[in-house]
Order: C-alpha cells, then sequence, then structure tokens
C-alpha cells in the first residue's frame, strides 16, 4: 500500500531523534543507539551499572505514543503487512543482527554517520542493502 | 535532574519516531520499495536527525567529559571485521522483512498490535543470543 510522502514532518520527527541522541551523549557520553540500550539490560552480562538509567530511557520510549495520543486525539498511522511469522523471523534476524553488529537504525544510521565513524557507515550501507533486496524480493518476486 | 532529562531523551526519541512516520512499518518498507511504492520520507527522517546531531556531537565533544559521567564511551574500533558486515546484513534482512527496528518496535508496543508484541518477544531472544555468541572483547562498543 502506499504511504504518503512526509518531508516537513519526518525533518522535524528525525531533529526529534537527533535531540534525543546529543542529550545521550551530554548527560551520559554513549552513543544513543537503541538495539545497544535494550541488550545491555538483557542478560548474559546485563549491565546493571547501567540499567536504572537503561530503565527509565526505555520507559520514555513507552510513553511517547500514549502521550501523543493524549494530546493530539489521534493514534499514530500504523500498518503492518507482515504476519505473525514474517514478524517472528523479523524480530529474530534485527534482535541478533543489531548486537552482532553492534548497532542498529540509530546507532550507526544516525550517531555513527555524525561521527563519521567508517565502520558505522559500512554497517549502514551493508543494512541498507540487504534491506532493500529483501523488500524486493518479498514485494516483486514472492509477492507478484 | 539526570533521571528527568534521560526520560526527555526517550520520550523525544519515540515522538521523533511517531512524528516521522518510522514507527509504521508501512512507511519504512516503502522507503526499502525503490520499485514500487517508494516513499522517500525517510531519507529526511535520517537528514533532520543528522543535521542536528552532527553540532550537537561537536559541540559536547568540547567538554572533556559528559555531564553525569567521567568519561565519555566513544567506540574506538577502526577495523571492519566479518561480526559487524554479517550481523549488519543480518539486521537489514529483518527490517525489510518486518518494517520494523528496535526504536518504532518499542515505541509502538502500548499501540497494542499483536504483530509488536510478536516482533518485540523474538528481537529480545535474538539479543540473549547474539549476546551469548558475541565475546566480551567486541560486544557493546558502537551501542
Amino acid at each position: 500500500m502506499e504511504t504518503e510522502f512526509t518531508p516537513i514532518t519526518s525533518l522535524l520527527g528525525g531533529a526529534l531523534i537527533g535531540l534525543s541522541a546529543v542529550l545521550m551523549m551530554a548527560m551520559h557520553g554513549r552513543i544513543a543507539g537503541i538495539s545497544g540500550i535494550v541488550a545491555r539490560m538483557l542478560p548474559p552480562s546485563a549491565d546493571k551499572a547501567g540499567l536504572p538509567q537503561g530503565i527509565i530511557f526505555v520507559f520514555g520510549l513507552l510513553i511517547a505514543a500514549p502521550l501523543w495520543i493524549a494530546l493530539t486525539g489521534k493514534i499514530p498511522d500504523q500498518v503492518i503487512s507482515a504476519g505473525g511469522p514474517a514478524l517472528a523471523i523479523a524480530g529474530l534476524l534485527v534482535g541478533f543482527g543489531s548486537v552482532l553488529g553492534n548497532g542498529c537504525t540509530s546507532g550507526h544510521g544516525v550517531c555513527g554517520i555524525s561521527r563519521g565513524s567508517a565502520r558505522s557507515i559500512a554497517a549502514t550501507i551493508t543494512f541498507m542493502a540487504t534491506a532493500f533486496v529483501t523488500v524486493f524480493i518479498i514485494r516483486h518476486i514472492v509477492g507478484s | 535532574m539526570r533521571n528527568i532529562l534521560t526520560l526527555i531523551s526517550g520520550l523525544s526519541f519515540g515522538t521523533g519516531l511517531i512524528l516521522s512516520g518510522m514507527a509504521n512499518p508501512a512507511k519504512v518498507q516503502n522507503f526499502l520499495d525503490l520499485f514500487g511504492t517508494w516513499d522517500p520520507s525517510l531519507a529526511f527522517v535520517m537528514g533532520g536527525a543528522i543535521m542536528v546531531t552532527m553540532p550537537g556531537f561537536w559541540l559536547v565533544q568540547k567538554r572533556t567529559t559528559p555531564f553525569f559521567s567521567d568519561m565519555f564511551h566513544m567506540p574506538t574500533r577502526t577495523d571492519f571485521d566479518a561480526r559487524l558486515i554479517a550481523g549488519s546484513a543480518t539486521f537489514g534482512v529483518g527490517w525489510g522483512l518486518g518494517g520494523f527496528c528496535p526504536g518504532p518496535a518499542v515505541t509502538s508496543l502500548p499501540l497494542g498490535s499483536t504483530g509488536t508484541l510478536i516482533f518485540i518477544a523474538t528481537m529480545l531472544l535474538g539479543m540473549i543470543a547474539a549476546k551469548y555468541v558475541a565475546s566480551p572483547s567486541t560486544a557493546q562498543q558502537e551501542t
């Protein structure tokens, strides 16, 4: 299905994500990578010292949608076209891959590129490429 | 103060994901669908974020230490290893398949879709599995 091209709200939303990353860097000296923040809270070798701040950050993520609904009166647009089995596999791959590759869209894609990290740029090119190919296969080869 | 700023940071991230459309898997998959219903919005999300982080990081790092920590925990590695590339390639396949990456999935959890619940559950399992596989010397450098 088509979605509307939203350059202005996407740019503004992106700026809020950037602001969050700058805050994390200024306060804790850390990269605001969501996969890293979540994974550090998990066994084995959970980061106990960083746990309270991690929980507070994730809590902030979790209250964003309820606050959005309360303030705008609208439920955010969301269409999840993948079925249960596909989402289960997708979750496994995203979780495993982001920890193995030390980052996801936020840590490598936003923060890493901003720092000019060659590793993050290579990671971003790699995951963009496999994601493009995956969507091409599911929509134009399997789905056609 | 520290807790409030961390909360604001998480809230700002989540709100940014919702406002930008990145919390909508259909929009993510359309960005990735160059030869179909292409929606270039996500390039603007990344652009908007980097427009803030690039000067922001530069300013912050003029300080010798962060406000609430005794040092910057910056990734120091510069080499390319198989783990970085294989992990990122795996991540990309999952991202394309579901249209979710970790931030949007966690942010979408309160919206209560079954699909989001399934994705989060297996994502956490995948993370735990990878932590068992990855050795401590290479784990937790970028993120």
